[in-house]
């Protein structure tokens, strides 16, 4: 346990100190999305590395999270402290309410009904003019502040969804740790014997959802108030490819592997400035590559290659 | 204890039992036998909630639980194991016998996330008992070993030290002698017995007659979907009909 | 609302919902054969136009010509991608057979957009744009082609399935994989059959209406899903019950566009998805079954 609270501490320090080594500059921006990309990684991968049910529609959630802190904030002067717990509960009831119907489908047929439904939200996006500012986008949307301190620069931002992302990951972890993250897996690895034990998988799956909704609604409402502006471009289904690419790349169940594939995918695409438009093509081929051949994720992966160096023979990709 | 009433279950058009009616004692450990075919899993299942008969009630301790689901009569303390275990294969051993005690805790998501004290409290009880259970089972050793990479006989012995963590009534154990070798064989009959001793009811069924013979108290035979005698162990050896369905079967 | 104004879109509903249909038959034909529900389907669809416009502008082929050479080249690439994709797959489970549909749908999107750009290209109408008039409503002669293309190629699928051997061995395989392998059925070959003829078929449907709603690298997206919608409707079925779930589909989202509203066209599509899946789950003509995985 205290193992897990170590490193947990080393990489707060090193995510702490990290703006001192930057110095400010354009990537501390960068960083800040990698924050946000973390927290909605995490929250897919409860969902599909942990419980095993795949959901291509989270930047559906994470769309609504920005809208609804956007509208509430921008358009009627909500405090915008108080508009992200309501969004994230709002969402997070959403979620529960389609989650009993939508987790009693399996496999590709969940990912289909998923996928119709992230959709579904895009369009609402888009043709809720009058709420949303349609495609064109909504602005004005105000900087989160305290008191007289407002987060209204890079760093202060990176300082903010950091904490607020260094936090969900701990959550996590202890929830992975716990009585319900066990019976999660255990539903994941044989449904029928969990049931057989009491656990209740059906309800367990759809409080999952609602939980990974949640988080997603958050990062949304964290993601409005540093933009400023949200327009739905943002919350497509390639976004929900995005997302899904970030969990198998880092690694399915696996908290840190959630921060190690958001970084990648959140950093790639700078260095790769030249090769703008064609980063489909690298997150196409990077998970079928990733399926292929590293099933376990980079987390699972990069040590297991390291031994197969060192030792000259294979581990068995479950670490 | 459990009641079973005029069961019959058809799957589209062929009948697989047919107005299966029996009861089983507290406490004692009775067999389900029969040729293949007979319907021993089918009953099996429809008891254990996975499936819904097509007609006929099941009672545990007097309450009606036809149709319930399986988790709900895990918190009814009725249990059951499989022919083809069915473990966890990504967990440990000792986390997959945690699981098992899912009924006898209780802390919620939010205090998992935020590590109450009293889901901590609770967690460290939850690993006890767990770790007393592999005890009982005689595979402490394995605990954190991938339970997906166990031998087929320590898995059995996982699944029923699972089944035990929750602290059942009563236990419905699938061939649990099924791909053991005869030295396993002989630890599970003395470990069915240390667990009548608990106080838990066992209701196996099984193919390895002598070992049916050798620890039931009660047996009940099926033939081709139907009761055809239910008695001690000596009665079933001597009844002339089950004597020829297990002729007419070879 | 006028009976003419109804039957306009009706009709413009008809043609699409031909083109849902086909593609609808490409998911059931792969599902049937090997139970995945191939997220590329779309890209398929998005290839046949695309090549045929390779063949025409870039090899001056005349239209006759360009067209088969593009089903063969979309052909083509639905063979590889069984054979680099699929098959290598070492676990093979649902979710890592949606995410490498899903990785090879980018993958092929992608470089398409690396070969013929971003922009929409136009291919031209097979007989003239000269509108015919039924009844108050016009329609284009390409719709004309789109249907009858399309109950050409369902009765052609007809005819594969029930009287050619390895169209009875697919069958064969849709009812029980095993078994099918038992009695000397090369399984993995009516896969990658599988793969050839849903591609084909894709390949088609995104070349018939290429001429009315122009193509472009990303429009496999859309088709690929109102497709798989047919097929949800037809209970995955490979026959009739997915054409006329393309039919019906087509015609109300052309009635929903006219009706309510054009923006939430392609919502409905989803809604009907939806709802299929919650509470049909068999299709909207299957018998019930006990689940579907």
């Amino acid at each position: 346990m205290s193992r897990d609270l170590l490193k947990f501490l080393a990489f707060a320090v090193l995510v702490l100190l990290a703006p001192l080594y930057f110095k400010g500059g354009y990537l501390m921006n960068v960083l800040v999305f990698v924050g946000i990309h973390t927290m909605l990684a995490i929250g897919l991968n409860l969902l599909l590395g942990y419980a095993g049910q795949i959901s291509l529609g989270h930047a559906g959630f994470f769309g609504m999270g920005a809208y609804l802190s956007g509208i509430l904030t921008a358009t009627y002067a909500w405090n915008p402290w108080l508009a992200m717990p309501l969004a994230a509960l709002l969402v997070g009831a959403l979620a529960f309410m389609i989650g009993f119907p939508i987790l009693k489908l399996k496999g590709h047929y969940l990912a289909m009904a998923t996928l119709g439904m992230g959709i579904i939200i895009y369009i609402v996006f888009n043709e809720t003019i009058d709420l949303t500012g349609g495609p064109s986008g909504l602005s004005g949307i105000p900087s989160l502040s305290i008191g007289t301190f407002t987060f209204d620069s890079d760093v202060k931002n990176y300082y903010l969804i950091w904490s607020i992302t260094l936090g969900t990951i701990l959550l996590t972890l202890n929830l992975a740790n716990s009585r319900v993250g066990r019976a999660l897996r255990a539903v994941h690895d044989s449904e029928v014997a969990a049931r057989v034990v009491g656990v209740n998988a059906r309800l367990l799956k759809v409080q999952i959802f609602a939980l990974s909704a949640v988080i997603s609604s958050v990062a949304g409402s964290l993601y409005a108030h540093t933009m400023t502006f949200v327009a739905p471009a943002s919350f497509g289904f390639n976004f929900s490819v995005e997302l899904l690419t970030m969990v198998v790349i880092g690694g399915l169940g696996s908290i840190y592997g959630s921060f190690l594939g958001a970084a990648l995918l959140t950093l790639l695409p700078e260095f790769l400035r030249a090769a703008h438009d064609y980063d489909i093509i690298i997150y196409g081929g990077l998970l079928m590559l990733m399926v292929m051949f590293m099933p376990g994720g980079l987390v699972r992966g990069i040590p297991d290659l390291f031994r197969m160096l060192v030792k000259g023979r294979g581990g068995d990709g479950h670490a | 204890m459990l009641e079973v009433s005029g069961i019959t279950q058809i799957f589209g058009g062929v009948t697989a039992l047919e107005d299966v009616s029996f009861s089983i004692n507290r406490g004692e450990i009775t067999g389900v036998i029969g040729p293949n075919g007979a319907g021993k899993t089918t009953l099996f299942n429809i008891i254990s909630g996975i499936y819904t008969q097509t007609s006929g009630r099941v009672f545990l301790n007097g309450r009606e639980i036809s149709g319930l689901p399986p988790e709900k009569l895990a918190h009814l303390k009725m249990v059951r194991t499989f022919q083809n275990i069915e473990l966890f294969g990504g967990m440990t051993v000792l986390e997959n016998v945690m699981v098992g005690l899912h009924t006898r805790s209780s802390s919620g998501l939010l205090a998992c996330s935020l590590r109450m004290p009293w889901s901590r409290v609770e967690e460290s009880g939850i690993r006890e008992a767990a770790m007393k259970w592999l005890e009982f089972t005689g595979i402490t050793d394995l605990a954190d070993m991938t339970a997906g990479n166990l031998p087929f006989g320590k898995g059995r012995m996982l699944e029923i030290a699972r089944a035990l963590a929750v602290e059942p009534e009563i236990i419905l154990m699938d061939e649990p002698a099924a791909g053991l070798n005869s030295q396993e064989t002989l630890g599970l009959a003395r470990l069915i017995r240390q667990i009548r001793d608990l106080g838990i009811t066992v209701v196996l069924v099984e193919h390895d007659m002598e070992l049916v013979m050798d620890i039931c108290e009660r047996i009940v035979v099926l033939n081709l979907g139907r009761k055809l005698a239910e008695g001690s162990p000596r009665e079933i050896q001597d009844n002339p009909e089950v004597i020829a369905a297990y002729l007419g079967d070879e | 609302m006028q009976f003419d104004q109804l039957l306009q879109y009706s009709l413009s509903g008809l043609s699409t919902g031909a083109i849902y249909a086909l593609i609808g038959i490409g998911f059931s034909i792969i599902y049937n054969a090997t139970g995945i529900i191939n997220f590329a389907q779309g890209e398929f669809v998005m290839l046949g136009g695309m090549f045929t416009l390779l063949f025409l502008e870039t090899f001056k082929l005349p239209l006759w010509a360009a067209i088969p050479c593009a089903i063969a080249a979309s052909t083509v690439a639905g063979m590889l991608f069984e054979r680099l994709a699929i098959r290598p797959l070492r676990q093979p489970t649902p979710i890592n057979l949606v995410i490498i549909t899903i990785g090879g749908s980018i993958l092929i999107r992608g470089l398409s957009m690396l070969a013929w750009g971003k922009d929409t290209h136009a291919i031209p109408p097979f007989s003239g744009d000269d509108p015919i008039s039924i009844a108050g409503a016009t329609i284009l002669p390409q719709h004309l082609w789109i249907l009858a293309i399309t109950i050409l190629i369902v009765f052609v699928n007809r005819f594969y399935f029930y009287h050619t051997i390895s169209g009875k061995a697919m069958r064969a395989c849709s009812y029980n994989r095993r078994a099918a392998g038992l009695v000397g059925i090369d399984v993995r070959r009516m896969v990658l059959f599988s793969f050839i003829i849903s591609s084909a078929m894709g390949a088609v449907a995104g070349i018939i209406v290429a001429p009315l709603t122009m193509t472009a690298y990303d429009v496999g997206v859309m088709l690929g899903l109102k497709g798989f919608c047919a097929a949800i409707i037809g209970g995955m079925s490979s026959g009739m019950a997915t054409v006329v779930g393309g039919l019906l589909l087509g015609v109300l989202e052309s009635l929903g566009a006219g009706l309510i509203s054009s923006g939430y066209k392609d919502a409905i599509a989803f809604i009907i998805l939806l709802l299929i899946l919650f509470i049909r789950p068999q299709g909207l003509f299957g018998k019930a079954e006990s689940e579907r995985v």
